[in-house]
């Protein structure tokens, strides 16, 4: 027998894990959690606490992003460190002076705006945020919708895009943003799709999709899944609770679209 | 000078955290902090049944407090300042039964006030006298007793997977609270399905436990009219009319609830059938504070708990986040003044001692509200298979934190639960876990497909 197998308490339905990715029959030593499970739960808490601190890899995004046509604008919350950030979402709702004078200066007036925002997780951003963009913007461009620039924030809540939205007058905003991380997810982006933004809007006039990340919602179904409920958002003239997702299989979204706006 | 409003005295006094500065409520510095403490100590208890913080007329919440307030009650304490109080309940004379005959006559405000002026020390100290006792099938609460929720959530609803995890929890000695799933799913469809479920293993195996699937009260009753086995019926409330007017109740509602489960008459030795939520915070997130500090709220939510003689209710500590409570010290300090208010109420006080990955906490800082938490004689707590809840995305408490405080302050399961853990070889005859072994009936749920 090993020394292991003598120390700790073994726990006989391992066989139970086939269900559930829940942390089930771990054994003991004593009554207490092994050290092995111990550790390995520390390593999930330390990878989730540093996707909250890290920054968003913005160069290497910029790079990925396939949009020569259009400019990329970057912007800034009224939120300065990542400890106001946390404790602050009222400022995180807001952008700061410069970032607001520059999108004054912008040209406005677009169907769709694309806001990329590091949220509560840059790792999120950082892997899948740049391939949902890059899949959304090729369906538009099939169709006659207008873009705005692709805009990316910093420090910003899902509310920030609101403001955005509504500065360069935009009559969808899609916000992608890094979600708050679990233990066996720390790298899971979140889509935001609202209708006609202004600051105020409440959440239940959003529709959103969550857990895109590798092991969870894949970008293909992402892109599809936020497109169709762009389309179906200015079909009947909002989002939120009105818009149900009754997607088929095969259907691609947008393919058809001709705005009448 | 003009006398400052009891509302603003009690947002100064309050311990710092941020929820309060968020609310742009909290002290402006230490000294002002202290000072309104200072102040706090000389405001007479009187002053609070004069003096609602939420006006009467505009909260149900502030009718509910001063119309069941019992002035008879109060009498023991009604001459004594905020700061007298609190010297008071320290001493010997304000023993476990001069406390719960005292309770009808306290205010939530008076608790959260007294709440305000005392260390942790004081908090622990005469919580730790308070024994609220409840009973559906089993019985909670008992002096040297302490349970755990089993809270086998799975992110899908699984069923094999939820079952998997109910028995890990038991084979740990954990569910004598409750069995009690946060669904993925709030269908009624659905929410029969686990409540089936979990009905149909309690009775196989013969468990003097409680089931309970915690969804809106109106899923609830739409359940119980469908003809689901309901035990418990859940509810998230909060401390003002406006912040559970967002949560889609009213007083009125809980009632219904109340009185629909009620008629399933489905407990065996009790008749508390009501399950509440709680936690500091969640006013100002709905927006719908008026001004009150978050903990003042928070002791109001047990204010309307009390009303419904709720089996179990717990304050979910840590779960809303850093903007309410930034760090480990910020909720353990919370943790332990929700369950000295929630007990000198006379309420069940659970605590899920909880944190989320984006505040500034850890399992050391778990470790260490679990530990203070079980020498205030806690109720209940929650099991979670290793700590990780994979439907809800937070840490809470496991299975083996359980048997840490079971073991080390040397408590037990409720009573009719630890004879079932020792009948089921769970526990040895000194109510001691033992090992499992592979011939044991309850993995035949292992083999039992859903």
């Amino acid at each position: 027998m090993s020394k292991n197998k003598l120390i700790i308490t073994q726990d006989p339905w391992e066989k139970l894990r086939q269900y559930t990715d829940a942390r089930i029959a771990l054994g003991r030593a004593g009554i207490s959690l092994p050290l092995k499970e111990y550790l390995r739960f520390k390593l999930a808490h330390a990878r989730a606490r540093d996707a909250v601190y890290q920054p968003v890899q913005t160069g290497d995004i910029l790079s990925s992003l396939e949009t020569d046509k259009r400019n990329v604008l970057l912007l800034h919350s009224m939120a300065p460190t990542r400890m106001e950030y946390l404790t602050r979402p009222d400022m995180g709702r807001v952008l700061n002076h410069t970032s607001r004078d520059l999108l004054c200066s912008e040209k406005s007036g677009f169907d769709l705006c694309i806001v990329i925002c590091d949220g509560l997780s840059a790792p999120a951003v950082n892997a899948t945020a740049a391939a949902v963009t890059n899949g959304l913007i090729k369906l538009v461009d099939q169709t006659t919708l207008s873009a705005s620039p692709v805009c990316m924030v910093t420090n910003g809540r899902v509310a920030i895009g609101d403001e955005i939205g509504s500065l360069l007058k935009a009559k969808m905003v899609v916000m992608l943003i890094g979600e708050r991380p679990g233990l066996s997810s720390p790298n899971s982006l979140g889509a935001y799709i609202t209708c006609k933004p202004k600051p105020g809007t409440t959440d239940e006039a959003r529709n959103c999709i969550s857990n895109i990340r590798h092991g969870g919602m894949t970008v293909s179904k992402a892109v599809r899944k936020i497109a169709y409920l762009v389309e179906e958002g200015f079909r009947i003239g909002e989002t939120g609770v009105g818009v149900k997702d009754k997607m088929n299989d095969g259907y691609t979204p947008l393919l058809s679209f001709r705005t009448d706006y | 000078m003009k006398k400052m409003s009891l509302k603003k005295l009690l947002a100064k006094a309050s311990p710092l955290r941020s929820g309060d500065v968020l609310a742009g409520i909290a002290a402006e510095n230490e000294e002002d902090r202290v000072t309104a403490q200072m102040a706090l100590a000389d405001t007479p208890l009187q002053r609070f049944l004069s003096e609602p913080i939420i006006p009467y007329e505009e909260d149900e919440v502030s009718r509910l407090i001063l119309d069941e307030h019992d002035n008879v009650a109060f009498q023991t304490v009604s001459s004594f300042t905020v700061g007298e109080f609190r010297d008071w309940l320290l001493t010997d004379q304000a023993d476990s039964q001069t406390i719960a005959r005292l309770s009808p006559g306290l205010t939530p405000e008076m608790v959260a006030a007294v709440s305000k002026l005392m260390r942790i020390q004081d908090l622990i100290q005469v919580a730790s006298k308070c024994n609220v006792i409840t009973a559906f099938r089993n019985t909670i609460g008992l002096p040297n007793t302490f349970s755990v929720r089993l809270q086998p959530n799975h992110p899908t609803d699984n069923l094999n997977g939820i079952v998997a995890s109910i028995l890990d929890g038991l084979c740990y000695g954990c569910g004598d609270a409750v069995i009690g799933i946060n669904p993925a799913t709030d269908s009624v469809a659905n929410i029969k399905q686990l409540l089936f479920m979990l009905d149909d293993l309690i009775t196989q195996y013969k468990i003097p436990t409680q089931s309970c699937i915690l969804t809106h009260v109106t899923t609830t009753i739409e359940a119980i009219e469908a003809g689901a086995p309901v035990d418990l019926c859940f509810q998230s409330i909060a401390g003002t009319e406006k912040a559970n007017k967002s949560f889609g109740i009213t007083l009125d509602l809980l009632k219904q609830g109340m009185d629909a489960t009620l008629s399933q008459n489905r407990g065996t030795i009790g008749t508390n059938v009501m399950y509440f939520e709680t936690g500091q915070g969640s006013a100002l997130s709905a927006d719908a504070h008026h001004g009150v500090d978050q903990q003042t709220l928070e002791a109001r939510a047990y204010g309307v708990a009390r009303k419904y003689k709720p089996l179990l209710i717990n304050t979910v500590v840590g779960f809303i986040g850093p903007e309410y409570l930034y760090n480990g010290k910020q909720i353990q300090r919370a943790g332990l003044e929700d369950h000295f208010c929630g007990k000198l109420l006379g309420l069940p006080m659970g605590v899920d001692i909880c944190y989320t990955n984006h505040a500034e906490a850890d399992q050391d800082d778990m470790d260490i509200l679990l530990t203070l938490l079980g020498n205030a004689g806690c109720n209940f707590i929650m099991g979670i298979p290793g700590a990780d809840d994979i439907m809800l995305n937070y840490q809470s408490t496991s299975f083996h934190d359980a048997a840490y405080i079971r073991n080390l302050l040397n408590l037990a399961p409720a009573p009719e639960f630890a004879a079932w853990l020792e009948g089921m070889s769970i526990f040895n005859h000194q109510g001691k876990l033992q090992s499992i072994q592979n011939g044991n009936t309850l993995l035949r749920l292992t083999s039992e497909a859903f």
